[in-house]
């Protein structure tokens, strides 16, 4: 009778592959180590801020007002516990994903701010900056998309028959996904400025 | 009647609409040899001589590059593209993930040099870009792309050149197969000794299981010594293991192989994470 049941329980955990539990954990590590990925990248950015700063900082010493967003915004990033945890939280993803929106725009600014300054552009170590800080948005993007694939293949497994009932059974829940981040530009309409003269790219080399 | 005409239409939409939701993408070529040039711009002699270069770097570093000339990216910007692409070509060694790749998209006038995770080190973001704008880019400006892209791909090798990396290696052909199936047979024997355990009991159970894993190892592996290691392997595990408890921890895995042989073209497994730099000229 013993060896009945116990050949009937091993039967029964071999069949358990098919309500989508193994699935279930595989999707969940996926996520957590996409998402380790793009805390990584981000944390990588922000380290480059510093460094960024001081060397714009040497050149262009009037642009103080976007050289302290940058570096408020910086600060505002590492105030936020950047834990794998966040994912779990909608409301501090929340506010996780808008500080590095806005340290994303203000970097951007900074960048357009320093096309006027010819010096600034021909310093070698401006220039590695920039081609870090460029290749780590590109890794942020690809971290970020790898993410949402994987947060995507999860949601869909937690919501369809008949993993959702495992899924409802042990507690695993739908995770909150990156939303666009520039939805309030998209719906801004452009705005045409003929009062300033615009940045001159100077030698591009076009 | 009229169903299977609705049917029909349905999949005359579907047919029209496909290329449609297809097109948004430039589908990436794929990888037949280390140069790839869809633009007809190098000469049969000038690509022989990368690919030979290239060729030569592998076999000597391990590492793989490959260039990939098209006309244009399409809609996507070429960061994308080139992802696109390096994902799919998996240039460089599993685990080692030693791969590089430099797409000039020619209309588009734009370049990049995607890195794989494992070469990140030594061809840094800045390094690629300094690649593109102080070597590439100039000579591209004068019309010379053969010269670009030699001498870009010269300047990529002394830099990998810099970086250590595990030898390049050759493994004798049988060995690589024993060893995914090894994983495979390793918890079969569990499962299945457990099973026969509780069937049969202890001792007929675990004479089972073994004679089972020995046969199967033989066929699989086709060597006695490894059939009568497996067997005594499944014999003790049956015999002394607890069961299925050991079942839950094993993670599967086993990828491609890294490396190729001779001279033909694969990618070796390696991953990418958008590493690189882009430039225009």
């Amino acid at each position: 009778m013993r060896r009945l049941l116990a050949s009937l329980a091993t039967l029964l955990l071999l069949t358990l592959g098919g309500c989508g539990y193994n699935t279930l954990q595989t999707e969940d590590e996926q996520i957590k180590s996409s998402w380790s990925e793009v805390l990584n990248q981000y944390q990588r950015r922000a380290d480059l801020v510093p460094n960024l700063v001081n060397t714009v900082k040497g050149f262009a010493t009037q642009e103080k007002e976007v050289l302290t967003r940058v570096t408020e915004a910086r600060s505002r990033v590492g105030t936020i516990q950047a834990t794998p945890e966040l994912i779990d939280d909608p409301e501090a993803f929340a506010k996780f994903q808008a500080a590095q929106r806005e340290l994303s725009s203000a970097l951007s600014r900074l960048l357009v701010v320093s096309e006027n300054y010819p010096q600034l552009k021909s310093d070698a170590n401006f220039r590695d900056l920039q081609a870090q800080l460029e290749g780590t948005e590109n890794r942020i993007a690809v971290a970020r998309n790898r993410y949402i694939k994987a947060v995507q293949a999860y949601n869909v497994t937690v919501r369809s028959f008949p993993s959702n009932l495992t899924a409802m059974t042990f507690g695993f829940k739908v995770k909150p996904n990156f939303t666009v981040e520039n939805e309030a530009e998209l719906s801004r309409a452009p705005k045409v400025d003929f009062g300033t003269p615009p940045a001159q790219p100077q030698g591009a080399g076009r | 009647m009229r169903a299977t005409a609705a049917v029909r239409a349905l999949l005359l939409a579907f047919a029209l609409g496909w290329p449609l939701i297809g097109g948004a993408q430039t589908p990436a070529p794929p990888l037949s040899a280390r140069v790839t040039d869809r633009t007809a711009t190098l000469t049969n002699e000038q690509k022989t001589a990368l690919e030979r270069t290239l060729q030569a770097f592998e076999a000597r570093k391990g590492s793989q590059i490959a260039v990939l000339l098209v006309p244009t990216t399409g809609r996507e910007p070429i960061e994308q593209y080139a992802l696109r692409v390096a994902e799919q070509w998996k240039l460089g060694r599993a685990n080692v993930d030693d791969g590089a790749l430099l797409v000039v998209a020619k209309d588009d006038r734009t370049l990049r040099i995607e890195v794989g995770y494992g070469l990140e080190g030594a061809l840094t973001d800045a390094a690629s870009k300094r690649i593109i704008s102080e070597i590439i880019v100039p000579r591209f400006e004068q019309g010379d792309f053969y010269g670009g892209i030699a001498a870009g791909i010269d300047r990529m090798i002394r830099v990998i050149d810099g970086e250590p990396l595990p030898q390049p290696r050759r493994k004798p052909a049988g060995t690589a197969e024993f060893e995914e199936y090894g994983a495979v047979l390793f918890v079969f024997a569990l499962v299945v000794g457990g099973m026969l355990r509780a069937v049969l009991g202890r001792l007929p159970g675990a004479i089972a299981a073994g004679g089972a894993m020995a046969l199967l190892a033989w066929w699989f592996a086709g060597a006695l010594f490894i059939a009568l290691v497996a067997g005594v392997l499944a014999f003790l595990f049956t015999l002394l293991g607890g069961g299925l408890g050991r079942y839950g921890g094993w993670h599967g895995g086993g990828g491609r192989r890294g490396g190729f042989g001779g001279g033909d073209v694969g990618g070796g497994g390696g991953s990418f994470g958008g590493g690189g730099a882009s430039g225009r000229w």
